[in-house]
């Protein structure tokens, strides 16, 4: 070696590999405006659809009449389910297992169904014909509670489904009936219930919210009619199965189907599911034979595409004296809307919320669901979560600070006292799952640490004899959450959509100069994988990043995937990228072994290069062995090096993470401020830590959203509230928090390079953080629970409630 | 709808185009101009992805009309880099310190920080979140964009900030 060789920290460096915090190739286009999103993106012959709406939660339609918006200038057509009809897309199947109206056919089921599509050579002139659509309704009783769906009376909202007893997931026991979903040891929970020395029973709502990315769903549709050929550009966060699903119900064969999801302005789970602006655009474009642009506006996307949540758990804990706890049951009664379009895998029709267990080891537990029919919007997606992780996170750690208060204990003692202990990973679930990886005690510990948890405690102690001294009119909680999450969706064995399991998939080409081109089978939206992904190749095979570009979105191009969602890419796409990242280093590995003239077992890598064994002098690197490859390859062996992987996971990935929230509230105000904010988060092996902390603020910013103010409600005519951002609580700058984040690293034992994903937790865990500060703050005036979201007013009510407003 | 000539100088160059009377600010630049840069994300003034420069001030260019802007001066995302390349430094410092995720808000919030720094060369964390508080993102939860404008501020004014982004 002379001066001249690089150090083998400078050839580390060089490549940017895994765990270096690296500053992001999409930055380059984003900072500049010069990001392509779909509505940049502009055809010859275009033309823009707009949606005409129901005013109406619940209405039969006698007539829609569209004569006179088919004469302003510029209206290029009128669809209505009556065209539709014609090609068999008045209805389409949900991921659900449900059928939906893409264009409402007979009656409407929620406010702003989409009734008609109208197509014209400009915005304004098709703004003017959506005001000169004319439906004529006849008005029906609405049900928006869902604990009034059920009742014998109720309206029946699914005409659609009569005599239909039974439904995707079994039996409907009512006509407002989805489905009945039991896992878990019924008898032996009553049992220990039965047994019980001290029990809980709260009803937990999380009511019902959007992921109102900032971008909102839009596509373009472009019908080739010589070719037969149909393009389509769209926010998809699964391109894959949506060039699937408009195969399935266009019949148009899949190969003369183009999806293309371009850079995405965010999606948190908004941006899964198939809509009616979609289909309708296709059909548009197919009539017309033009392409033809939908973008839904701000109010369109927070009332019809997919909302969150509207979950209402009665969540009850047996426990022994001494606060061991012995049994959990909860009983969910799950809002779908007008139609059940959630979006998760097939046989999940309640997601994952078996991961109510939480983090603590319940010898027994029982969990049901009942999801309904309201007269609201259809989505139920998992906003920034896996599939309804965060409500089953949300009802056993309020759960959890509920028992802790009534057996006297600290909270974070209580989950100390719990916790699955690492020595019991891997660790069987009461409700079926089996956790892979875990040292719960050390996060909670090192948490505590962080914020000087006794001190914190002592300090609301005192704070809390002044305020009863009338000294002053603040109180202070503490909020302590340690949740687990389930994500990595999934395992072939249990996990598909629409009869697809949930793999995903790389292609890697080097080319012969040594450079890389990865596709992948996720769809960045935010999340950075062009630089990420880049990152793990880098490891794998000493490319560095710097010289891999990362392809997603391209149906065309990239191997099927099943796309990002449910904090999947890393867990599932990531082990594809090394998967066969190490296919293409085994290649490699032949190709030295013969350039070096020895054995292959003989060779060692070492970041950018094999070496002989004991003589690092003699080594190939990764960009002598690509140029052989392509032009002299060992005698025998293909040209070229490249690789794909399909990647089915063995087991999910378990990311967990300890939260703890400091919170001051004005009694007399209602008015919260939340002091400090410090969250742990292991999720396993860290790719980019600098990308892991950013999803962590975002993810915890979407949280204090939720929890402290953001909702979607209706009133009891089922006209939607808070659907702008007039009304829509999305935190600014000045009210967000100051975010602290410590992490420890557990990596999954499964997972090709131990990485677990993480841009969901911080929604998870943050939600419930806040929400048991404010309950914590509330508890020593004899409070149990208050209901979210925990905005002024309602904090205000809350303290009036208790007797201790001014 | 007649339409209407417009004529306003964008990024240092006279623009003209016909506009409908009622024609945003927002979809003439994009539609009209091409410059697609400037994003919309709720056309009801809450969401300031679509935040431009004009006259001097920040415009949240969805609640303007084209006609309006006739004879402005105007400065979009398009105009922040240099002829040649080389990144603003406000848009160099969102890089370094991991402002942005999807890029959606980026172009706005660029030139809403953009303008902040024209009014106060030295801001306080607290000016900063107040002077970006019509702007949403929904990825970063602002700490990396506020550490960004500090960051951006601070070489501005020549002096070193320590690397904020982990």
């Amino acid at each position: 070696m002379n001066d001249m060789t690089p150090t083998r920290e400078a050839r580390e460096a060089r490549l940017e590999g895994m765990g270096c915090k690296r500053k992001r190739v999409e930055d380059v286009r984003f900072t500049q405006g010069r990001g392509t999103y779909v509505d940049d993106i502009k055809l010859p012959a275009m033309l823009y659809g707009d949606m005409v709406r129901s005013s109406y939660a619940h209405a039969r339609i006698r007539k829609i009449d569209t004569s006179k918006a088919e004469k302003v200038p510029g209206v290029v057509a009128v669809i209505t389910a009556e065209t539709l009809k014609t090609v068999n897309l008045a209805w389409m199947p949900t991921l659900a297992g449900d059928v939906q109206m893409v264009l409402a056919d007979g009656k409407v089921l929620f406010q702003n169904q989409e009734i008609a599509f109208v197509v014209a050579t400009s915005l304004q002139a098709a703004a003017d014909g959506v005001e000169l659509v004319e439906a004529d309704y006849e008005e029906l009783p609405v049900i928006v509670d869902p604990f009034k769906a059920m009742a014998a009376d109720a309206p029946v909202l699914r005409e659609d489904l009569a005599g239909k007893t039974e439904g995707a997931h079994g039996k409907r026991d009512h006509h407002n009936h989805i489905f009945k979903w039991q896992v878990g040891d019924k008898s032996l929970t009553d049992e220990a219930f039965n047994r019980a020395e001290v029990k809980i029973d709260e009803l937990l709502s999380y009511h019902r919210t959007h992921p109102s990315p900032l971008e909102t769903c839009q596509c373009l549709a472009s019908f080739d009619k010589i070719k037969g050929e149909l393009t389509l550009w769209g926010t998809f966060q699964a391109p894959h199965v949506i060039r699937t699903v408009v195969s399935l119900i266009s019949k148009l064969p899949e190969h003369k189907i183009h999806v293309i999801a371009p850079d995405v302005g965010g999606g948190f789970g908004n941006k899964v599911g198939a809509y009616a602006g979609y289909v309708c655009a296709v059909v548009a474009s197919i009539v017309t034979g033009r392409p033809v642009k939908w973008v839904e506006d701000r109010m369109e996307n927070l009332s019809t595409t997919s909302f969150a949540r509207d979950y209402h758990m009665r969540t009850e804990i047996a426990a022994t004296r001494d606060g061991k706890v012995t049994g959990l049951r909860v009983h969910i009664l799950a809002d779908h809307g007008a139609f059940d379009a959630c979006a998760d895998p097939s046989k999940w029709p309640a997601g994952f919320s078996n991961i109510i267990t939480g983090s603590y080891d319940f010898p027994v537990a029982h969990l049901c669901v009942d999801g309904v029919y309201t007269n609201k919007a259809p989505g139920g997606v998992a906003y920034r979560c896996s599939f309804r992780v965060t409500e089953a996170a949300y009802a056993i750690e309020r759960g959890m600070d509920i028992l802790a208060q009534k057996l006297g204990m600290d909270p974070a003692e209580l989950r100390l006292k719990n916790f699955i202990r690492r020595e019991q990973f891997p660790y069987q679930s009461a409700l079926g799952w089996e956790y892979d990886s875990g040292d719960y005690a050390t996060a909670l510990n090192k948490a505590m640490a962080a914020v000087d948890y006794a001190g914190l405690r002592a300090e609301q102690k005192t704070r809390r004899e002044a305020f009863k001294r009338g000294e002053t009119r603040s109180i202070m909680g503490i909020g302590v959450c340690f949740f687990t999450e389930i994500v990595g969706a999934g395992p072939s064995k249990n996990c598909d959509i629409l009869g697809l399991a949930m793999f995903d998939s790389c292609e890697i080409r080097i080319h012969p100069t040594g450079s890389a081109i990865a596709r992948v089978g996720t769809k960045s939206t935010g999340q950075g994988h062009e630089t990420t992904w880049a990152q793990i190749i880098a490891s794998e095979i000493g490319i560095a990043a710097s010289d891999i570009m990362v392809e997603e979105g391209n149906t065309d191009t990239a191997p099927y995937g099943l796309g990002t969602y449910g904090s999947r890419s890393t867990p599932v796409a990531g082990a594809a990228i090394a998967m066969a990242a190490r296919k293409i280093r085994a290649k490699a590995q032949m190709i030295a072994a013969w350039l070096l003239e020895v054995h292959e077992d003989d060779l060692t890598f070492d970041i950018d290069r094999f070496q002989v064994k004991g003589v690092p002098e003699r080594f190939k690197t990764m960009t002598d062995i690509a140029w052989v490859a392509y032009h002299a390859p060992p005698p025998g062996m293909e040209p070229g090096l490249e690789a794909v992987s399909y990647y089915d996971p063995p087991n999910m990935t378990y990311p967990f993470g300890a939260y703890i929230c400091v919170m001051d509230i004005d009694v007399d105000t209602g008015v919260a401020k939340t002091r400090r904010f410090y969250a742990l988060d292991d999720c396993g092996t860290r790719i980019n830590p600098m990308i892991i902390e950013g999803q962590v603020h975002g993810g915890l910013t979407e949280a204090f959203a939720i929890s402290m103010g953001q909702e979607i409600r209706y009133d009891d005519m089922g006209n939607v509230m808070g659907a702008s951002f007039m009304d829509f609580f999305l935190p600014t700058a000045v009210e967000t928090p100051h975010w602290e984040t410590g992490h420890t690293v557990t990596p999954s034992p499964h997972h090709p390079i131990g990485a677990k994903g993480v841009g969901e937790s911080p929604n998870v865990g943050g939600v419930p953080a806040f929400s048991n500060a404010v309950n914590d703050a509330f508890s020593f005036l004899g409070s149990t629970h208050i209901q979210m979201p925990h905005d002024a007013w309602r904090l205000w009510k809350a303290a009036e409630k208790l007797g201790v407003t001014g | 709808m007649a339409k209407i000539n417009v004529t306003m100088t964008v990024n240092g160059e006279e623009v003209s185009g016909l506009a409908e009377p009622r024609t945003l600010l927002v979809h003439f630049i994009r539609e009209t101009l091409n410059l697609t840069g400037t994003h919309i994300g709720c056309e009801t003034s809450h969401c300031g992805a679509c935040t431009i420069d004009l006259d001097g001030v920040s415009v949240k260019s969805c609640t303007r009309f084209a006609v309006q802007a006739e004879g402005a001066q105007i400065r979009t995302i398009e105009g922040m880099a240099e002829a040649n390349g080389t990144l603003h430094q406000l848009q160099e410092s969102f890089r370094q310190m991991h402002g942005l995720q999807c890029g959606y808000c980026t172009p706005g919030m660029i030139l809403r920080a953009w303008r902040l720094l024209q009014e106060n060369p030295h801001p306080s964390e607290d000016d900063i979140r107040q002077g970006i508080a019509g702007n949403l993102c929904r990825c970063t939860g602002y700490q990396n964009i506020v550490k960004a404008i500090q960051h951006a501020a601070a070489t501005l004014n020549g002096e070193t900030i320590a690397e904020a982004a982990q």
